[in-house]
């Protein structure tokens, strides 16, 4: 944690190794000499992380000290000598080494941090040759803390980086520092696993090998890799990472440092999400079916057989009989490809948002990017509502963005319709049930309007009848009005809602009445991308006009011919698998562009063709607040898998379109970034229907976070963690009670047609009339929608 | 002149022919040095480098930890190995091949071994008929090494004084 004032930074004059500096007063001498680029030894100290000097590996000799200082806890001060190179700071450093190596074991050769290590790197360079100590080492018993860790802790050095991560930044304190002296021990502290949704950046904190990757164990070794740029897109946080590759296939990730996205973290779903690459239902030749049939073809056939059944369809009925729906989270040359191929076609229904169920607001959305401020500004803030959002789940690093700024003091409020767990504590918070949050957030609207004298426009007026806001509401209100810097967060639970219009309508003028600023998160890794590049009905490229088509929810509800598909397992990836599946099922075609082919989607489609998932493919994506990253190959394509927007110009040159020529990547982007301007996103007022509410059950169905896309539905590591259970419905004691239902037993749950049985747990954190079935599991993927009526009855 | 005369007397002498005469004949009572190989072998350095053995402890367990220090190592780049985790957790290798054709015998993958798992037998005598064979497996490599492990165990221990 950085210890340099806010504002006014006040100088100092010191002089180190000789050269005289001037720097921050009350830094500490270690940032003096990291910015001078003199190295000084180190294993407790962390950029990041608050200051414990117990390592004591980083002794420099200051001038009349009459002991060496530790340069990571020594405040400068002026006029202040520090000598790093003297024989006093050397002796004393290479008396504290050959302390750590007394119990640190020399298995280097079997373990997994040789080669990477820092204890290794600095036991070069002030280490002895031969240890003079020759009493038993110590040994620790390792604890299993999960699929993704491994502990090796007789290795350990005690610096507690970890320790300090978990109690600072991942705030779940899941490990503390047991014991005194040479029997202080790391360890669970109530011997459970690690189950933050950060834990894997342990691995990359500790210095030495006691905390390593558990599936990447003992695979590699740090020198056979080598590290290719890429991005994480399971959220639209734009996560920077290195992707470790050996002989083409890669074989872990590791974070980059991206202090406007994911600062030096990775969150555990992209840090594990590619051992899903390689999974069985990989599909990995284009195949079509014949006769009921799948049949292996080439790249030739297959995409002849695409163009043919697009074509036909176009021919005979028109364009409006396709429908094109693609994956939130690809590249957004696939993006501005695949709408310029349907815009081609006379097709303008085209849409990503598979997850969202309320498009009455379309009209006055201009979607991109879905943030009105930097994903960094959210560390300053001093006020945050989230309405609808398990941020923690939905985009990790969001989440600890949030709980960086409530440990800088901001008040953090939420309405959600589960309590959930957060890593920071709620100054207010409204729990109500889906079918009740318009409702709820009208009234904070109402307080809102109170409080700032504002008058609430006559488009929100039909959800404000017989509303009246309560205390806590007034204490939000308040709280955003009384901060000069606020935030209105819309999760991922609103956008799915099934008045996600409603809830943007009313956070859109709360936003604006009390003055913050309105960010939105979307569902997917490039959604503003695909929003930029048009792959929307009625928006072309960058906002631009187009023919209105069909949304994701029009499309199903009247099913096209024909679809093409990219990149969607509908099973998992829609907000209404019933749904989707009934569609699929009467369309005619169904072309699926897919890395995977699931059974389900074996059964639907017509024409397979494999595409190459991002760690293999290259292309822009844009981060929710706007950056854009561009990213390249890192990994050889699986089988005869392609990327996206080459497989998209062979398509569209078959189909004899215009302006599908370009030779490479590099010209497709010129082409889309000639369309982009640099408008922003908008969200205008917008005329609704009166919102409904309902006294029936109605469903919390947010997208599991292990389960938010196909490759880390894919990876056996993410699915062995406790996020990953799944299986249950939650009902609320009271719901419970009514219904004579107890923890543990079999109920049939039921939306429309669909239905399952599962075992009911009852949570104090869900309101009365809210029944928690999570989307996109396999054990959910027969039901209807995300967010609706839902039936439960004892089976 | 009176010289080129004196040369020319004692050439008539034949003193040459008899002292190359006697060098053939102090050979001809000296003991030979050449051997009939293969019948006989001229006796070899305990650090003879010849062909690659992995060796295993005396309770038939494997002693190469797959650490990849010979791999990387080796300034010809004729090892590949391939490790996971074994059953009991430890770690092991599950591909360990060496190219011979590709391989310099310099010994830096014995030298580099921390458990003196891969080493260089005092085996000479090999050969190959197909370019395949070239390429020793990691079943080859323990069956060398099972084969000659009481030569190694004997070189090694003559060599221990120096290592």
């Amino acid at each position: 944690m950085s210890t340099q004032p806010e504002k006014a930074v006040e100088m100092v004059n010191i002089e180190i190794d000789g050269r005289a500096m001037e720097v921050p007063k009350n830094s500490m001498i270690i940032e003096a000499t990291d910015k001078a680029g003199i190295s000084i030894p180190r294993f407790c100290y962390h950029e990041k992380l608050s200051i414990s000097a117990n390592c004591r590996m980083c002794l420099v000799d200051i001038e009349k000290s009459p002991k060496p200082m530790p340069a990571c806890a020594t405040p400068v001060m002026e006029g202040m000598k520090v000598y790093t190179q003297s024989r006093r700071a050397i002796d004393a450093q290479h008396g504290v080494m050959e302390f750590l190596l007394i119990n640190h074991p020399l298995d280097c050769p079997i373990c997994d941090q040789g080669g990477e290590c820092e204890l290794q790197d600095l036991a070069m360079g002030y280490g002895r040759s031969v240890s003079r100590f020759s009493e038993r080492k110590r040994v620790v018993k390792d604890h299993n803390i999960g699929s993704l860790v491994q502990t090796d802790l007789t290795r350990c050095i005690q610096c507690t980086r970890c320790v300090r991560f978990m109690d600072e930044i991942a705030g779940t304190n899941e490990l503390g520092l047991m014991g005194r002296g040479d029997r202080m021990e790391i360890g669970t502290c109530l011997s459970q696993g690690v189950d933050s949704e950060l834990s894997g950046n342990v691995i990359d904190l500790c210095p030495v090998g006691a905390l390593t990757n558990k599936p990447f164990r003992f695979s590699a070794r740090a020198w056979e890799l080598i590290a290719r740029p890429s991005l994480a897109v399971h959220d639209g946080v734009g996560s920077n990472l290195w992707y470790h590759t050996r002989s083409g296939s890669v074989m872990r990730a590791v974070p980059r440092d991206c202090e406007s996205a994911n600062e030096t973290w990775l969150t555990d779903r992209d840090r594990y999400s590619h051992f899903g690459l390689n999974s069985e239902d990989r599909l990995l030749e284009p195949m079509v079916k014949v006769d009921g049939r799948w049949a292996s073809v080439t790249w030739d056939e297959g995409i002849k057989a695409a163009s043919r059944a697009l074509r036909e369809t176009v021919t005979a009925h028109g364009g409006a009989s396709l429908g094109v729906l693609m994956s939130p989270s690809v590249s957004t040359e696939e993006y501005f490809l695949a709408q310029r191929m349907a815009r081609g076609l006379d097709c303008p229904n085209i849409d990503h948002r598979l997850r969202e169920q309320d498009f009455s607001d379309d009209a006055a959305r201009r979607q991109a990017p879905a943030f009105q401020s930097p994903m960094a500004a959210i560390d300053d803030r001093d006020a945050i509502l989230l309405v609808g959002s398990n941020i923690r789940h939905e985009a990790p690093i969001l989440g600890q963005r949030v709980r960086k700024a409530w440990r800088k003091g901001a008040s953090v409020a939420a309405l959600n319709p589960v309590d959930w767990n957060f890593h920071f504590s709620l100054a207010n918070k409204i729990i109500s049930a889906p079918q009740n949050m318009v409702g709820e957030l009208a009234a904070i609207a109402r307080a809102v309007a109170t409080a700032t004298g504002k008058e609430i426009p006559a488009s929100l007026q039909a959800a404000l009848v017989g509303i009246q806001p309560d205390e806590s509401h007034k204490a939000i209100a308040d709280m955003l009005n009384g901060g000069s810097n606020g935030m209105l967060i819309l999760g991922q639970v609103a956008m799915a809602h099934h008045q996600a219009s409603w809830l943007r309508q009313l956070s859109r003028w709360i936003a604006e009445a009390s003055g913050v600023v309105l960010n939105m998160v979307t569902n997917g890794g490039n959604t503003t991308g695909a929003a930029l590049a048009g792959a929307l009905p009625g928006q072309g490229v960058g906002g631009s006009e187009a023919e209105q088509g069909l949304n994701v929810r029009e499309m199903l509800a009247t099913p096209a011919r024909t679809f093409l598909l990219w990149d969607i397992e509908p099973e998992f990836d829609m907000a209404n698998p019933a749904m989707a599946k009934a569609a699929l099922a009467t369309a005619e075609t169904v072309v699926a562009v897919s890395s995977y082919a699931s059974d389900n989607l074996k059964a639907c489609a017509d024409v397979l063709l494999p595409l190459a998932p991002l760690a293999e493919s290259e292309g822009r994506y844009y981060a929710y607040d706007g950056q854009s990253f561009d990213v390249e190959r890192s990994a050889r394509a699986a089988g005869q898998s392609k990327p996206g927007w080459r497989i998209l110009r062979r398509l569209g040159a078959e189909l004899e379109l215009d302006g599908f020529s370009q030779v490479d990547i590099s010209g497709v982007l010129e082409e889309l970034r000639a369309g982009i301007g640099d408008e922003g996103s908008t969200l205008a007022e917008a005329e609704l229907a009166a919102p409904g509410s309902g006294d029936d059950l109605h469903r919390v169905g947010e997208v599991a976070m292990y389960s938010a896309d196909a490759l880390c539905r894919r990876s056996e590591y993410l699915q062995q963690t406790v996020h990953a259970d799944n299986a249950f419905v939650g009902l609320s004691p009271d719901d419970a009670g009514r219904k004579g239902l107890v923890e543990g037993s079999d109920v049939k749950v039921s939306q429309g047609e669909g239905r399952v049985i599962l075992p009911v747990r009852i949570f104090n954190e869900l309101p009365a009339g809210a029944v928690w079935v999570k989307s996109a599991t396999s054990v959910s993927n027969e039901l209807g929608d995300s967010f609706g009526p839902i039936n439960v009855e004892a089976a | 002149m009176m010289k080129r005369v004196i040369e020319y007397l004692r050439s008539l002498l034949l003193l040459e022919l008899l002292a190359g005469m006697g060098l053939t004949m102090r050979h001809f009572f000296r003991p030979r040095i050449t051997i009939n190989y293969p019948e006989e072998k001229t006796p070899k350095s305990p650090r003879f480098r010849g062909l690659h053995a992995l060796r295993r402890y005396p309770n038939g367990e494997e002693r190469c930890i797959a650490c990849k220090l010979c791999e990387a190592v080796c300034p010809a780049l004729a090892i590949t190995i391939d490790s996971t985790e074994n059953d009991d957790g430890s770690r092991r290798t599950t591909a360990y091949e060496i190219d011979l054709f590709k391989c310099i015998y310099c010994g830096l993958c014995e030298e580099s071994c921390p458990v003196d798992s891969i080493v260089l037998t005092g085996v000479l005598e090999y050969h190959m008929e197909s370019r395949e064979e070239g390429i020793l497996t990691k079943d080859k490599l323990l069956a060398i090494g099972d084969r000659y492990e009481s030569e190694i165990a004997e070189n090694r221990n003559k060599d221990a004084a120096y290592r």
